[in-house]
């Protein structure tokens, strides 16, 4: 019986927490048909907020800044990550430790000093910022994300598969095309999808390393925000908001089949 | 196992990645030190402005861009300060930027602004005397003026039936928890000072002292100190009085016609927002060819029109809206524009003037 209590106790718990984290984003969307550009009263439903949003080209502009950032910094990070997963889970060398602790200090160091470190670095070597040094940085810190995602998946691979194909004659490269690859593509692909995810929703890193013509939609909607919150602002966060977690459930299924 | 002729491989490898990076260091430096050094009186093919968002004419980018054929790269930022870490860093390639008044002299002073070539600029002349020759740069060298506005009270006259001229409303406690004051220790101290009837650079330490026991007794009655999300508490209704930036209260009000502005008739404070070219502009002659062409009378009104920005620009008021001129919260009389002030690097007085901010808000 007190199982039974328990168990309703814990599903009340549980649903609170989501609709504490849930609640606000809800709002958010909702609002974003609203008819009145006043934020606080229900006045009505609209699509114009999302009309307007089509039809505003500074704010498509930011949209393909951001998507063009992201897809390179994607395929950058997607072969750069991948390759030095596959050389830390087969090779050992000289400086490994060295470099597995160094690889996962993107996640663990604050976006603020990556940001700030990535700026005095480009300073530093005077290269006027742009799109090329948003893109840098986001390939930077994505690396470590991808070689994260890659490695999990290599470790429940079968390393006889490799040697096998080697003894029937395959070189290692087409071991890697047509064995190794073909088999972790479900990690690659989550890592790729994380890794534009996570470029997408950026907004320190290319605050600081933005330059001309190089506004992301972050960017965009921070400096929007500055004259007050309008649906047309609720809306392309729904917009974002979308687009993302599409993302993010695709790469964690990706994750999950085995 | 055959260990050395891995570490042989990676060796390799690191010798000619140290190669290839220092050769592309190498190409990239040359790139950038090769395009610095040129152009006379020749217009680039594009041009890179950074301004506050919408505070340009809606079609003022186009129309330049189609009449000198050219393409401008057109980004925003949304403080002072935002412009100014940009700029710091010495690569942010901007050609015009519009910092405020005392942001100019900052930027002055650390050198961070290009001569302005006024030969450039014969629209110059346009620009109202009263607003050149300011403190912030003496001699106009650095900065043109773009468009000025002032602090005020914003009124949501649907509660408050009584006629507002001065700055007492703000000390009514009828109003309790429905005012808003900027949050700033020295825009913040304006209402109290010119209350009193002293100026907002006063370094006498008296006369800020009564300033402070004035704005002491008013906070039992302030709902919040902000400068920016006051702007959504007046638009929904739950603040009634706010004292604040002009062009924040006429955003308000364009979405809330309760919302009125006025200029208290004991003065304020008036801020400017100037056109300035970074010391390392890329395109110098192009951002004076631009900053010329913003000052055309028309292209000027239309700019002002868009904005509900007060315009510099003597010859343009012919071209802007009537009621925008007729307005007294845009453009104030003569006599009421006389007892208003700039803000000036009060120097040494400026920690008297934190102690004190500080002091009211933690009373």
């Amino acid at each position: 019986m007190s199982v039974r209590v328990w168990k309703i106790y814990f599903n009340i718990h549980a649903g609170l927490i989501y609709s504490f984290l849930y609640f606000p984003i809800i709002i958010l969307m909702v609002f974003s048909f609203n008819q009145e550009r006043i934020n606080a009263v229900w006045t009505g439903f609209t699509f114009n907020w999302y009309e307007t949003l089509f039809k505003d080209a500074e704010l498509l502009n930011a949209v393909g800044n951001s998507l063009l950032v992201g897809f390179f910094s994607t395929i950058l990070s997607t072969i750069i990550g991948t390759l030095t997963a596959l050389g830390m889970v087969r090779f050992r060398f000289p400086g490994k430790k060295i470099l597995d602790a160094v690889l996962h200090l993107p996640i663990i160091v604050p976006d603020i000093v990556m940001a700030i470190a990535m700026l005095s670095f480009y300073v530093f070597i005077n290269l006027i910022l742009g799109l090329f040094s948003i893109i840098i940085a986001h390939v930077s810190f994505n690396i470590a994300f991808v070689a994260v995602v890659v490695r999990t998946r290599l470790a429940g691979f079968d390393m006889d598969l490799e040697k096998a194909a080697m003894d029937l004659g395959a070189t290692p490269f087409k071991t890697l095309r047509y064995i190794t690859l073909p088999l972790i593509m479900p990690g690659v692909i989550a890592g790729a999808l994380l890794a534009f995810t996570i470029s997408w929703d950026d907004f320190m890193i290319a605050f600081f390393t933005s330059g001309v013509g190089s506004t992301t939609l972050p960017l965009k909607v921070y400096s929007m925000i500055k004259f007050g919150v309008t649906p047309e602002i609720n809306a392309i966060s729904t917009i974002t908001l979308l687009f993302t977690m599409t993302l993010f459930f695709i790469a964690m299924r990706l994750l999950r089949t085995k | 196992m055959n260990f050395g002729i891995k570490s042989n491989i990676s060796k390799l490898i690191a010798k000619k990645t140290i190669y290839l990076g220092i050769s592309f260091l190498l190409l990239l430096f040359i790139a950038i030190t090769g395009c610095s050094k040129k152009e006379e009186r020749k217009l680039s093919r594009e041009l890179n402005v950074y301004n506050w968002s919408y505070y340009i004419g809606e079609t003022t980018i186009k129309d330049f861009e189609k009449e000198f054929d050219l393409k401008v790269n057109y980004d925003n930022y949304s403080s002072n300060e935002e412009l100014f870490a940009k700029l710091q860093t010495g690569i942010a390639g901007y050609d015009v930027i519009f910092p405020s008044d005392y942001m100019v002299k900052i930027m002055i002073d650390q050198k961070l602004l290009a001569d302005i070539n006024i030969e450039n600029i014969p629209n110059y002349r346009n620009i109202d005397r009263k607003f050149i020759n300011l403190p912030f740069d003496p001699g106009n060298k650095y900065s043109i003026p773009y468009q000025w506005g002032t602090t005020g009270i914003g009124i949501n006259i649907s509660e408050i039936s009584e006629n507002v001229t001065n700055w007492d409303i703000l000390w009514n406690e009828k109003y309790k928890g429905r005012i808003t004051m900027l949050n700033d220790m020295r825009f913040g101290l304006v209402p109290a000072l010119k209350k009193l009837g002293y100026s907002v650079n006063t370094i006498n330490s008296t006369q800020l002292e009564e300033a402070k026991q004035l704005m002491t007794k008013q906070k039992v009655l302030v709902k919040a100190y902000s400068s920016d999300t006051y702007i959504d508490m007046l638009k929904s209704g739950d603040a009634w009085i706010s004292y604040g930036y002009s062009g924040d209260i006429y955003q308000v009000a364009n979405n809330n016609q309760d919302v009125i502005y006025v200029i208290p008739q004991e003065g304020t404070n008036v801020w400017i927002d100037n056109v300035c070219i970074p010391i390392n502009a890329p395109h110098k002659y192009t951002a004076e060819v631009f900053i010329n062409y913003i000052l055309e009378p028309k292209v000027s009104a239309g700019i002002s029109n868009f904005t509900s920005y007060s315009s510099p620009n003597r010859e343009a008021r012919k071209y802007i809206k009537p009621e925008i001129l007729n307005d007294p919260g845009i453009y104030p009389s003569e006599e009421v524009l006389e007892k208003c002030e700039f803000l000036q690097d009060v120097g040494e007085a400026t920690k008297l003037y934190d102690r004190i901010w500080a002091e009211i808000k933690s009373k």
